[in-house]
């Protein structure tokens, strides 16, 4: 992989459990040194560096508190320990102790709080230094009540917001990833498969596990034969916004749920409907397509039509994938 | 809602309080019998009442024998704590040197304590043994029969090889159960080793240490057999610590009386000394 974290950016790690976000966010902060490859910042090579050398911040996804300490010792511990005057502890500590909301426990001891309290201490602790290069966050919301993490994650923002640290926040959880990140990096298997804005993870899925993990549900994927501008889908010719040239390996085209709706008669693909979810501000409705599980979503106030049997893509959405790596018809028209 | 009640489950307690009766209550209670009679043999006992109690408190020699065992359990726990803290830091934590640094660890807790008197009994005799003998070639004299501080300092050393083990590996298990998140956040808080070992992992070995330092202390105030086999309590009294001078008398002098009492008083005091240490250190757990 190359990548490059821009500095100040808020950036989110997405990818499901076991793909290497942590190892990949530890070998930033240098917890772990690679078996090859380089780590940059700026134009200095800190591969070989240890994570002292590095002045990052990174907060983990178990909470980390010291024991022994009240929770003002805590947060004041990593600028002590990097010699900072008595003064600025003291101001840097309530600032970040008003942000998570700890002020008024600060004399109590870190021991005895809740799991919710102790994660607070480790963001904070995080936060608290103001010179640093960057901030991780490895799922460092996953003790903490739903509610809270929309208050934290706000904070979070917020922080970005005003200082301009470059975050870099591991999650697997889409929402999570969607909200908190200006740039989020998906990584699939190891790699990192796509890089970009939420927008573009979700207009242009550069792999296939982006188009199903980003988007709830996920991207539809139907095995196609792609012949010019034309996809045979079941027996079934469909549209193409563009041409495509000759393909080879396992060929897809995939499509949001947001794009395709449901019609009778013989437009569209044949479609098997299983059932209806209502979730509130739109429907979902499952079914298949020659086997496979397609979604499409229905948004509230439109009809389902009686004895749906058929689904039409709008072609203008529809991306093809050659080995779950999306075919770039720009690129095509180039090299042809 | 009521509960039903039935109180023939106390049935069930039945064999256990017949089990506990029999290998504790009972000799304990004949402790107690001993301790307030006199006897002269053939069976015939005399009231004595608190005669043995007093006797025993006033006794010189059972004083100097306490004091003897206090200064032994302190220089044993100053030793045995602190070496075991620092075997298990340095440990290794996974691999097959962690398997072989364990199973190396236990051995000397696995050797019966009377083998592990004859061992230091052999290994430090100047004509033969292999530590006695180098320390005297060397020009070092050191002789554990004759010399009270020799024998001492084989006693000690002696049991510092038998029980160390046993803290380090408390501690050892301690420090494993600390998640790596720790170290790793401790490093991204640029905290020194000290404050690694202050901060992190002293606090969280605190449990184990408890207990070590309890068992160390519970153990080493009854210490009998290692002292007994190597040095039998000599040279004169140096070495008779609380339970070697209690059998001197119960087995050796045949004064139950006496010796009853002195077990009592005995039992109390470690009893007492163990509760104080337990709520003093959870106390202090509370509040550090």
């Amino acid at each position: 992989m190359n990548l490059t974290w821009r500095d100040g950016g808020a950036y989110a790690l997405l990818g499901s459990s076991g793909c290497g976000k942590s190892t990949l966010l530890n070998i930033i902060s240098g917890l772990l040194v690679p078996s090859q490859g380089r780590v940059l910042f700026g134009e200095t090579d800190v591969t070989g560096l240890p994570t002292l050398d590095r002045n990052i911040a990174q907060v983990f996804q178990f909470p980390v508190v010291y024991d022994t300490m009240s929770v003002r010792q805590n947060l004041a511990f990593p600028l002590k320990n990097r010699g900072l005057a008595e003064d600025v502890i003291k101001s840097r500590v309530a600032e970040v102790a008003e942000m998570i909301g700890m002020t008024d426990v600060l004399d109590r001891r870190a021991r005895g709080l809740t799991a919710d309290a102790k994660q607070k201490i480790s963001l904070g602790r995080g936060m608290v230094r103001q010179d640093v290069n960057a901030i991780l966050f490895d799922e460092p919301l996953t003790v903490i009540d739903p509610h809270m993490k929309w208050e934290l994650r706000t904070q979070l923002k917020d922080l970005h917001r005003r200082f301009g640290h470059t975050m870099i926040y591991v999650t697997h959880d889409q929402t999570e990833a969607l909200t908190f990140a200006d740039q989020v990096v998906v990584m699939y298997d190891g790699r990192v498969v796509q890089a970009g804005t939420p927008q573009a993870l979700f207009d242009a899925p550069e792999h296939t596990f982006v188009g199903y993990f980003i988007g709830s549900p996920g991207m539809n994927l139907l095995d196609a034969r792609v012949e010019g501008a034309t996809a045979q889908v079941a027996g079934v010719p469909i549209a193409l916004a563009r041409g495509y040239g000759p393909l080879s390996g396992r060929i897809r085209i995939g499509i949001r749920p947001e794009f395709m709706r449901l019609g009778t008669g013989c437009e569209g693909l044949p479609f098997m409907l299983h059932r209806i979810e209502d979730v509130g501000n739109h429907r979902i409705v499952r079914g298949h397509v020659e086997g496979a599980a397609v979604n499409v979503i229905v948004p509230e106030g439109q009809p389902i039509p009686a004895g749906a049997d058929r689904i039409i893509p709008d072609p203008a959405f529809i991306h093809v994938y050659a080995d779950d790596w999306r075919v770039d018809p720009a690129a095509v028209e180039r090299a042809a | 809602m009521e509960k039903p009640l039935n109180n023939r489950a106390w049935l069930l307690v039945l064999p256990v309080l017949a089990l506990v009766a029999f290998s504790a209550v009972l000799p304990l209670m004949t402790v107690v019998n001993y301790s307030f009679q006199d006897t002269f043999g053939g069976n015939q006992f005399f009231w004595a009442g608190l005669e043995w109690f007093d006797e025993t408190i006033r006794s010189d020699r059972v004083r100097a024998a306490l004091g003897r065992q206090i200064l032994f359990s302190a220089i044993i726990l100053a030793i045995e704590i602190p070496l075991g803290i620092f075997v298990a830091l340095n440990m290794p934590k996974k691999g097959v040197w962690a398997s072989f640094c364990l199973v190396l660890m236990a051995l000397p807790l696995l050797i019966p304590w009377n083998v592990v008197g004859t061992i230091w009994q052999v290994f430090g005799r100047v004509d033969i043994g292999l530590l006695g003998y180098t320390l005297s070639k060397l020009g070092i004299d050191y002789n554990y029969v004759n010399d009270a501080f020799d024998a001492w300092i084989t006693v000690i050393v002696m049991d510092v090889w038998h029980w160390t083990s046993l803290v380090a590996l408390l501690c050892y298990a301690g420090l494993q159960s600390i998640p790596d998140a720790y170290y790793q956040a401790a490093r991204i808080d640029q905290a020194s080793r000290w404050k690694v070992f202050r901060h992190i992992e002293l606090p969280k070995m605190r449990g184990v240490l408890l207990i070590a330092i309890l068992l160390r202390f519970m153990d080493s105030f009854m210490i009998y057999t290692e002292p007994f086999v190597v040095t039998g309590g000599g040279p004169g009294n140096a070495t008779t610590f609380l339970s070697i001078d209690l059998v001197k008398m119960a087995v050796g002098q045949f004064d139950l009386g006496p010796a009853a009492a002195f077990s009592l008083i005995y039992f109390l005091v470690i009893l007492l000394i163990s509760f104080v240490f337990y709520t003093l250190m959870t106390k202090e757990g509370e509040t550090l």
